[in-house]
């Protein structure tokens, strides 16, 4: 078999969504953004729901989301995410629309914007990549670095009186009563990112059918920030990461029935 | 004709819908009208007043320091509004609760018992409407008709079964109004 | 002639963003134009025109989701008092530097910091000068009666979508808590989908269509290059304001010696003022600024060949007067050009103008 035969269509065993640009990746090798990335934009193909999908980029390494998947897109400011999705959303009840933030921006200055957008059960979809850093600027603490855990604003590793814990805002987000479907996954070997796959596809499926908030949260690495190659980021997550933040679904249903929030007279 | 009036007292007496029951009378006969209240925590609870002109011409200033006519209902506006009156204007005043009545020779004053007059009608809340018809009394600068209109464009229409009662308020206010100093 | 009410001007906000088919609010508490809020979820305008009303978190979310919503073309406000609009400074630069229409009302109260509830124009740099990061502008209207609220919610869209180009209703407590007779406008429709799409699908992210490319809402450019001919766009529109919106209104100024300038409530003081002035005999006229970004320069150039002074009249310590200085100086740099003005919520009575001005510019 040569070349030719091997490029024929009846041997296509993978391709590129058509849904993903021609642009190069801006993300460093090894980064689970481009992952994700590709994953969402496979589920948007699935569902043939690009016509009526927004998509709102944060600030962080995936504010250039917007480059990369053939959609409409908004670039929000540090942590509005939420907000601006709820704008979009509210005015325009037919539209799909999702958020794609990081661990900066939607765990330390977006956390009132997250909290209420999802407590109001707003009828929108949240991508959270936790990599437990922030990539962009440089590798500094993020909300969810781990105790111990070295950036550059942690020089001799986070340290609990200084910097206070990590925070497990999936946890707290899957208290809020708007939600309908809160997870957590990873997308670092191909099982888990088909498991991945199926987590936003079902989250995008709730939007389609207005069940309130989905929220899934992958798992991510980091290799550029902390300052690992590609494979042993991996390790270390597994190691490091997966045991403070264990997978799985949190709530899968929909928002809460209301009659347990009403006033009693 | 430009009439300046000022209406003061307690937050509840219906001071900022006596006005605005005023305004819209105003507006029913076709004049310029402006309404100003205080506003903020000083509403709660607290002293209330509101700033009311009624004019044939445009209104420039809506924001006023001396008036044509206040309307005083507690001894704490007394004593901040009975020197904005100008001279030659009018001071009204209801009795109850006024410890230091007025004591201006150059305006003319008048007084309402418009607490005592409310109960009597069996309905304490119509007290700012018996002391608008006192005022009407001694001003009638809006005509009776525009009272009424002004009271229908101005209660919520759940509400417009109460217009008789407000309008014989209106009229017990205008037949016991007492004068204590006239220029 | 329109439906006539005796309504006070934050209640006539509401009203006016109803009728001329506004698609959305969203809003936040604060004293003294909380009004606007309360008024529009007592007329449940979703029942009625489809409008869409939100209370949210905080001025910072209210002013992201104005962004959100603007971006997909709708016709979207907001409402607030200088302290909140201070914290949507950011999100006001964004959708500036992201060339998106949307309607700000500031109901100004006294500053700095928490200042009072009391009105107040103190906010007239941050509104005309930019306010938040970056090169931008406001178009910036400030109506000095109800009537104006009513009229300015209409106007302020249209500037707003003729510019792609935030404006901005600059009040005060004022003539936000004031009750004057107004005459409403009547109802526009909402725009459709497909007048959305047809007018304004070269860059509204509302959903991508077959048969264009995918539209990106942003501000963020990394070549700066590019960041400075996007710069160069913004200050050309800036420009054309300049020559196509300014917006005045003169009072007795035909034969003044001297001219008050005052916007907003403060004109309204004035225009007391110059009767009182010239009931003495003195020849005052007063210039009225409605559109304070773009400011009225020709005028005042015009004026400072003929007159003796300026005077302007501010609730703040002098901000104003700097633009007439500038616009005086155009023509003549040696007119001299004064400021009167009260502060912390006191609002200066037309007395007090009359006097300021006999001393500042009469008697100097």
């Amino acid at each position: 078999m040569d070349i030719k035969d091997i490029i024929k269509p009846e041997n296509l065993v993978y391709e590129k969504p058509k849904l993903l640009t021609d642009k190069t990746m801006h993300y460093c090798p090894g980064c689970t953004h481009g992952v994700v990335h590709r994953l969402v934009a496979e589920v948007i193909e699935d569902l043939n729901i690009q016509e009526k999908t927004i998509g709102v980029s944060p600030v962080g390494c995936s504010v250039f989301a917007y480059n990369y998947i053939d959609i409409d897109w908004q670039e929000a400011a540090h942590g509005r995410a939420p907000a601006v999705a709820t704008g979009i959303a509210r005015v325009n009840e037919d539209k799909v629309v999702f958020t794609y933030q990081g661990d900066g921006d939607l765990a330390s200055i977006g956390t009132a914007e997250i909290m209420h957008a999802c407590n109001r059960g707003e009828n929108i979809v949240v991508i959270f990549i936790n990599n437990a850093i922030y990539g962009m600027t440089g590798g500094q603490m993020a909300p969810t670095t781990l105790l111990g855990q070295v950036t550059a604003t942690t020089p001799c590793g986070r340290d609990l009186d200084r910097n206070g814990y990590p925070l497990k805002i999936t946890e707290l987000i899957a208290q809020l009563p708007g939600t309908a479907y809160v997870t957590r996954q990873s997308a670092h070997t191909p099982a888990t990112a088909r498991k991945c796959r199926k987590a936003i596809k079902k989250a995008f499926q709730n939007a389609l059918d207005k069940k309130g908030t989905s929220f899934v949260e992958v798992v991510s690495t980091c290799n550029s920030g902390w300052r690992l190659n590609p494979v042993d980021a991996n390790k270390w997550m597994e190691e490091n990461m997966f045991p403070f933040f264990p997978m799985g679904d949190m709530k899968d249903g929909e928002r809460d029935a209301p009659d347990a929030y009403f006033k009693k007279n | 004709m430009t009439e300046e009036i000022i209406i003061a007292g307690f937050g509840g007496q219906g001071v900022l819908s006596m006005g605005k029951i005023l305004a819209y009378s105003g507006v029913m006969q076709d004049q310029e009208v402006t309404w100003f209240p205080s506003y903020g925590p000083e509403m709660r609870g607290g002293t209330a007043n509101v700033s009311v002109i009624i004019s044939d011409t445009r209104i420039s200033s809506p924001i006023l320091h001396e008036f044509d006519t206040a309307i005083i209902l507690n001894q704490q506006s007394m004593d901040k509004f009975e020197k904005t009156v100008k001279p030659g204007g009018v001071l009204l005043y209801d009795p109850n609760g006024i410890v230091n009545p007025p004591s201006r020779k150059d305006i003319n004053i008048y007084k309402i018992e418009g607490t005592k007059i409310a109960a009597d009608l069996g309905n304490v809340k119509t007290f700012n409407m018996v002391v608008l018809g006192a005022y009407l009394k001694a001003k009638p600068i809006v005509a009776m008709e525009s009272i009424r209109k002004g009271l229908e464009k101005s209660l919520p229409e759940r509400h417009h079964k109460l217009i008789p009662l407000n309008l014989e308020a209106i009229q017990a206010g205008q037949e016991k109004l007492e004068a204590v100093n006239e220029i | 002639m329109g439906e006539l009410r005796l309504m006070k001007g934050n209640e006539v906000i509401a009203e006016a963003a109803i009728r001329c088919g506004c698609d959305g609010y969203f809003g936040y508490p604060i004293t003294p134009q909380s009004e606007v809020m309360e008024t529009l979820m007592d007329r449940e305008p979703w029942d009625e025109t489809g409008m869409v009303v939100l209370q949210a978190e905080s001025e910072v979310a209210s002013i992201n989701m104005v962004y959100g919503a603007a971006g997909s073309g709708k016709k979207v406000m907001t409402s607030s008092s200088s302290p909140g609009i201070s914290l949507m400074a950011e999100g006001i630069s964004y959708i500036a530097g992201a060339e998106l229409p949307c309607l700000i009302v500031n109901v100004q109260r006294g500053g700095p910091g928490l200042g009072t509830i009391q009105p107040s124009q103190a906010d007239y740099f941050q509104s005309t000068k930019g306010g938040g990061h970056g090169d931008y502008r406001l178009i910036v209207l400030a109506p000095s009666s109800v009537q104006e609220m009513n009229d300015f919610v209409d106007l302020g869209f249209e500037l707003a979508y003729k510019y792609r180009n935030p404006a901005m209703i600059l009040t005060d407590g004022a003539i936000g808590q004031m009750m004057e007779k107004v005459e409403l406008s009547d109802y526009k429709p909402r725009m459709t989908a497909e007048e959305i799409e047809a007018k304004y699908g070269s860059w509204a992210t509302n959903g991508k269509k077959a048969n264009r490319e995918y539209n990106v809402i942003t501000s963020l450019e990394m070549d700066s290059a590019k960041m400075e001919s996007n710069n160069r766009r913004f200050q050309e529109k800036y420009k054309q304001m300049e020559e196509e919106e300014v917006r005045y209104e003169m009072f007795q100024c035909e034969d003044a010696e001297y001219i008050l300038v005052a916007f907003g409530s403060s004109a309204r003081i004035c225009q007391k003022s110059v009767d009182l002035a010239r009931a003495k005999g003195l020849k005052v006229g007063l210039l009225r600024p409605i559109t304070l970004y773009p400011f009225p320069k020709k005028p005042i150039a015009e004026l400072a060949t003929k007159v003796k002074g300026f005077l302007t009249v501010e609730m703040n310590a002098g901000q104003m007067v700097e633009d007439v200085k500038l616009a005086a100086g155009c023509s003549n740099s040696s007119v001299p050009v004064e400021y009167f003005g009260r502060m912390g919520g006191i609002i200066p009575t037309p007395g007090e103008v009359v006097e300021a001005l006999e001393q500042k510019l009469i008697e100097a």
